[in-house]
């Protein structure tokens, strides 16, 4: 921990919005209901594959009941010829994914929607919609996708300058792969695959959505980022940005699928022609059929080492699901697997490949996991070849400060060997592991790194004064892992007043100033920088009202514990003015106090995590528990560690569901066969032990908390953690995911 | 789900006519675990709901003189754990039907629910034909009863005829030396689908094997009854041969499918590994070990 010691911050103070989650009270997307409003339904396509030759809504407009029908040519269309990009999504892509336009791309692709006056309506309706399918082979998998005689999905696709599912490729370089491998005197190369996994919140996507007769726009819906919601929705019906409030609901989890929208401009569509609020809730079956998973990969890595350890040269070829419409997170494995390391020879290249499932969407640091899955379990091998220590490995190669990076940037201060150090030199770590505890038990150890990007951006804040002297701070960012809590201590700790005293909000669109996504793990460290800057101008102020009152120079006084006090002696005798004090006399010494800060923040330096973890392995039945998991993280700076230990926590557990359980499966029909959570098996409490995280504490030097993002790097080491340690066990590797029960039996059968 | 008719009659009589009355187009109600979850997602749209909890008789718990207990059909799972005697005598019914979700489910699971909704990965079934469960039935022509193992008829099906209500279960005296256990393989370590389960019971004499009986689960069209594991474990003092016999019968028992939930080839193997160890877990609680 930290050696300061703050008031407020780094304290477990009582999350602002904790009460009501608990109580019940917290309203979320679903929540929202207005008079007169109905209820729209999507059609979804029962084929995998086909040509959209015609759509007749006639009978279900028919249908008592119905007050509204939205097809494709209700939605704004982006030509396929010109890219219109939002933030990292393509309108082309997006405006295709709410509503099938050519071509429905996946099952479970909307290709209509209805409004009616009640849901059952809605959806008898539905039934009655005729829609003309030319129905086409289809594609799921990627080994699939890329063979030569594949249905292609898109004509406009190229890769050589032949039709393909090929739909983009990202090569980033570093030095000479070739020279650098001539110097190796061991080189390992293996190939791994990984399955989609969705992000699995407990929240389904859900809208309510009024559209006035004066033409503006009322959106009420979760989502990490209401400005997001709002462009979006512009963008795909064509209302101007001005016309639309979208007031952010609380949100049940997003981990990065909430980055797009699905529903809200399909249900603006429908309220704008039926003249009704409408309202819009996906089922749990939608959410896994038709919402973003993150790509399955199929991947190659190979590393060359000398035989004292020091890796001369890296290569990666990453081959990333798309779903029906590109955009798959290549930058993820392209970027960050080989980040870690100091490698002066890198060439690592992804693929997008585009086949008949939904689009994927973002989720926890995109697609960096399963790039170090396949560098950090070939980097275990290697350490095993040696006959060396594993993190001895990544401690001869750890990345330096002034570092080039595969993907372009120079590092400045980066934290990475000391969370190597502090896994090894921590008690789970050095503690001896019973390896075969019982008949038909085995146990392993196993560790790993992983990298994320990190991101500053934009972020707005309003802080004001109540007339009563307490304070509200607005920031327009969602708040999906306790942000709230972490700027109430930040506020308090600066103006030095009780905790209690300050009321965090989120504000709308029309009430804060644009505020990026909440994503990339940027939004405490982007609203803690424009809370302390706007803070500070509130300081400013209070210490400018008092110089007033006691008629003397503002220089001279200053703010200390929630009160102004002259600087010293010189400054003259006055008892000190509270911020209650100063805030009543606020209107007739000048008018109300408040600031607000818009910024594009930068200084946001990457995260790195080193994990260990022991599994325990079933033989008989190929079933592995996780024992013991450690995560070492810098963390920069802890504003509220209860929310740095749940993203830590929270990442890892998605890492061991992504590792050992958790995978979309398809039928013969191209379906998705476990649109469930019954049988999409993400781990439930009793599947984790509790998860130790380290938070080391080296403040970030371009953060005024010294935060560094720390939502992300969690989930990127545990799919290679997991695999070494399953090794350890077993003395076999796998190079597939899931590491579920039939296949790790099978395995230990193959002996 | 609009205008469904709720009924809740106190007497079996009175739910059996209602249920005839209805033609087809009622279901009935225990818990609700498995009937509203079907309503939800569309597959069950009934006219009329037979709350069948209010009939004493369906919701009680006794032991008889001779030591034989009923087990109304509607009995939940947290009811039945807090019975001070059947969860001594017949552990690895209990825990079979313990098994059942999550304590929230517990609260409304019954064993009959588990049977009449009729799949082969219900947990407690397996359990039920190892302890040689009889069940009683009731319909418009009246009383009849069944070996527990001869209920199912296929995935989601029932031998009920048309408006028949099953009433409960009726398990036998158990003679001094008795044990039994119940294991599933699930991938997680709750709230899933057993992808094969195995009850076993056993009466135990001088650490040799007296009777046994063997359920299966999820490894066929419908819970089984397998007779030549038992058979290999007869006579025998639980030794590795007569274990690696009855694991064989058990696996060769199998019929199972490849589905989401698993494959064939692993759930015939993991058959014979809970054989195993259900059997050895029930030789201990015979002999009172454990
Ligand atoms: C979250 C969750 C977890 C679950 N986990 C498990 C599990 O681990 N293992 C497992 O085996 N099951 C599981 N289930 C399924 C379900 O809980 C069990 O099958 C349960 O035993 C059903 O009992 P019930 O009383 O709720 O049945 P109900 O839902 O009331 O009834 C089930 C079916 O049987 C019919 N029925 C009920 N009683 C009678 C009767 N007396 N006569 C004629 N027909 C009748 C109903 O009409 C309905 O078709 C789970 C369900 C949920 C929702």
């Amino acid at each position: 921990m930290n050696a300061i010691d703050n008031k407020w911050i780094g304290k477990r103070t009582i999350r602002p919005d904790g009460a009501d989650k608990v109580t019940g009270r917290a309203g979320y997307s679903a929540d929202h209901s207005m008079p007169g409003m109905i209820w729209g339904r999507v059609l979804r396509s029962p084929h995998p594959h086909a040509v959209i030759r015609g759509i007749d809504t006639s009978k279900a407009e028919a249908l008592p009941g119905v007050k509204a029908v939205v097809t494709a040519k209700d939605i704004v269309d982006f030509p396929l010829d010109k890219s219109v990009m939002l933030g990292i999504q393509d309108m082309r892509w997006m405006c295709r994914n709410i509503m099938a336009r050519e071509k429905a791309l996946f099952h479970g692709h909307p290709v209509a929607a209805v409004a009616a006056i009640s849901e059952e309506v809605a959806e008898a309706a539905c039934k009655l919609i005729e829609v003309d399918y030319e129905v086409l082979p289809h594609v799921i998998e990627i080994e699939d996708a890329i063979k030569p005689d594949a249905p292609i999905l898109h004509d406009f696709v190229r890769h050589e300058g032949k039709p393909s599912n090929i739909a983009t490729t990202m090569v980033n370089k570093l030095g000479d792969v070739d020279a650098g491998f001539a110097q190796a005197d061991l080189i390992i190369e293996r190939s791994f695959k990984t399955r989609p996994v969705h992000q699995g919140y407990i929240e389904p996507h859900a809208c309510t959505v009024s559209h006035a007769a004066d033409g503006k726009v009322t959106i009420w819906s979760s989502s990490q980022g209401q400005f997001m919601v709002r462009a979006m929705t512009s963008l795909l019906t064509g209302i101007p940005q001005s016309n639309i409030r979208a007031i952010p609901a609380e949100i049940g989890g997003g981990f990065g699928a909430k980055t797009i929208i699905y529903l809200e401009p399909v249900a603006v569509m429908l309220a704008k022609k039926s003249g009704r609020p409408v309202k819009m809730v996906m089922s749990r079956d939608e959410v896994f059929r038709a919402t973003g998973p993150t790509s399955g990969s199929m991947s190659t890595v190979k590393i060359g080492v000398k035989k004292d350890g020091s890796i001369v040269a890296a290569q990666g070829t990453f081959y990333l699901q798309a779903g029906g419409l590109p955009g798959s997170p290549l930058r993820g494995p392209v970027g960050c697997s080989f980040s870690p390391y100091n490698i002066e020879n890198v060439l690592s290249v992804g693929y997008d490949v585009v086949s008949n499932r939904s689009k994927v969407a973002a989720y926890r640091a995109p697609g960096a996991p399963l790039g170090a899955y396949a560098t950090e379990c070939v980097l275990d091998e290697i350490a095993e070849k040696l006959g060396m220590d594993k993190l001895e490995l990544r401690l001869k190669n750890t990345a330096k400060p002034g570092g080039k990076t595969v993907y372009g940037a120079t590092f400045g201060q980066i934290t990475f060997k000391e969370t190597v150090e502090a896994i090894k030199n921590h008690p789970h770590y050095t503690a001896p592991l019973d390896k075969n505890p019982s008949k038909g038990v085995v146990r392993g150890r196993g560790v790993a790194s992983g990298f994320w990007f990190n991101a500053g951006g934009e972020s707005s804040a309003q802080v004001n004064l109540t007339e009563d002297g307490n304070v509200t701070v607005t920031t327009g960012h969602p708040d999906v892992g306790g942000s709230r809590a972490s700027i109430a201590n930040v506020t308090a700790e600066l103006l030095g007043i009780d905790h209690s005293r300050i009321s965090v909000l989120i504000g709308d669109t029309s009430s804060i100033g644009f505020s990026n996504l909440t994503g990339g793990s940027r939004v405490t460290f982007a609203s803690a920088m424009v809370v302390t800057q706007s803070t500070e101008k509130v300081i400013g102020q209070l210490k400018e009202r008092a110089a007033k009152i006691w008629k003397i120079d503002p220089e001279a006084v200053i703010w200390d514990n929630g009160e102004a006090r002259p600087a010293g002696p010189n400054a003259g005798q006055f008892p000190p003015l509270t911020l209650k004090e100063l805030a009543a006399k606020a209107n007739e010494m000048g008018g109300p106090i408040g600031a607000g800060v818009q910024l594009n923040t930068t200084g946001a330096d990457p995260g790195f995590a080193t994990h260990c973890v022991d599994v325990e392995v079933d033989v008989d039945l190929g079933i592995v528990r996780v024992l013991r998991y450690t995560a070492a993280q810098d963390v920069g700076r802890a504003l509220h560690p209860s929310y740095v230990e749940g993203q830590i926590q929270g990442g890892v557990v998605q890492g061991i569901g992504w590792a050992l359980s958790e995978e979309y499966l398809y039928n013969a029909k191209g379906q998705l066969d476990n649109a469930s959570f019954l049988d999409y098996r993400m781990p439930v409490c009793s599947d984790v032990p509790m998860i130790e995280p380290i938070m080391l504490e080296i403040p970030n030097p371009k953060h005024p908390q010294g935060v560094r993002g720390v939502g992300e790097a969690p989930i990127v080491p545990p799919l290679a953690a997991i695999a070494n340690a399953i090794h350890d066990a077993l003395g076999k590797r796998f190079y597939s995911l899931p590491m579920s029960p039939p296949k790790v039996l099978e395995v230990i059968d193959a002996r | 789900m609009t205008d469904i008719r709720y009924l809740a009659p106190p007497t079996l009589d009175e739910a059996v006519s209602a249920f005839a009355a209805a033609q087809g187009a009622a279901r009935i109600l225990a818990g609700g675990t498995d009937l509203l979850v079907q309503m939800r997602n569309g597959m069950a749209r009934p006219g009329t709901i037979i709350d069948i909890k209010k009939i004493p008789e369906m919701t009680s718990v006794t032991e008889s003189a001779d030591g034989g207990f009923w087990v109304g059909a509607a009995v939940s799972g947290a009811a039945l754990a807090e019975h001070p005697r059947f969860g001594k005598v017949w552990p690895g019914v209990l825990e079979a039907i313990n098994l059942i979700g999550s304590t929230q489910v517990q609260g409304r699971a019954s064993p009959g629910g588990n049977l009449c909704h009729g799949s082969p990965a219900a947990d407690s079934v397996p359990a039920m034909v190892a302890a040689g469960a009889v069940v009683t039935i009731a319909g418009p022509n009246g009383r009849r009863t069944m070996p527990v193992e001869a209920f199912p008829a296929g995935p989601g099906r029932t031998n009920l005829a048309a408006g028949e209500i099953l009433v409960g279960f009726t398990l036998p005296a158990r003679p001094a030396g008795s044990g039994d256990a119940y294991l599933r393989m699930i991938p997680r370590t709750e709230m899933d689908i057993a992808v094969v389960g195995v009850g076993v019971s056993l009466t135990m004499a001088g650490g040799v094997v007296a009777a046994a009986r063997v359920g299966l689960g999820a490894a066929a069209p419908t819970v089984l009854l397998v007779p030549d594991a038992a058979r290999a474990l007869v006579g025998s003092k639980l030794d590795d041969a007569a274990l690696n016999a009855a694991a064989a019968a058990c696996s060769a028992a199998c019929k199972p499918i490849d589905d989401k939930r698993g494959t064939i080839v692993y759930r015939t193997k993991v058959a014979a590994v809970l054989l195993k160890r259900a059997a050895a877990i029930a030789a201990d609680r015979a002999q009172g070990k454990a």
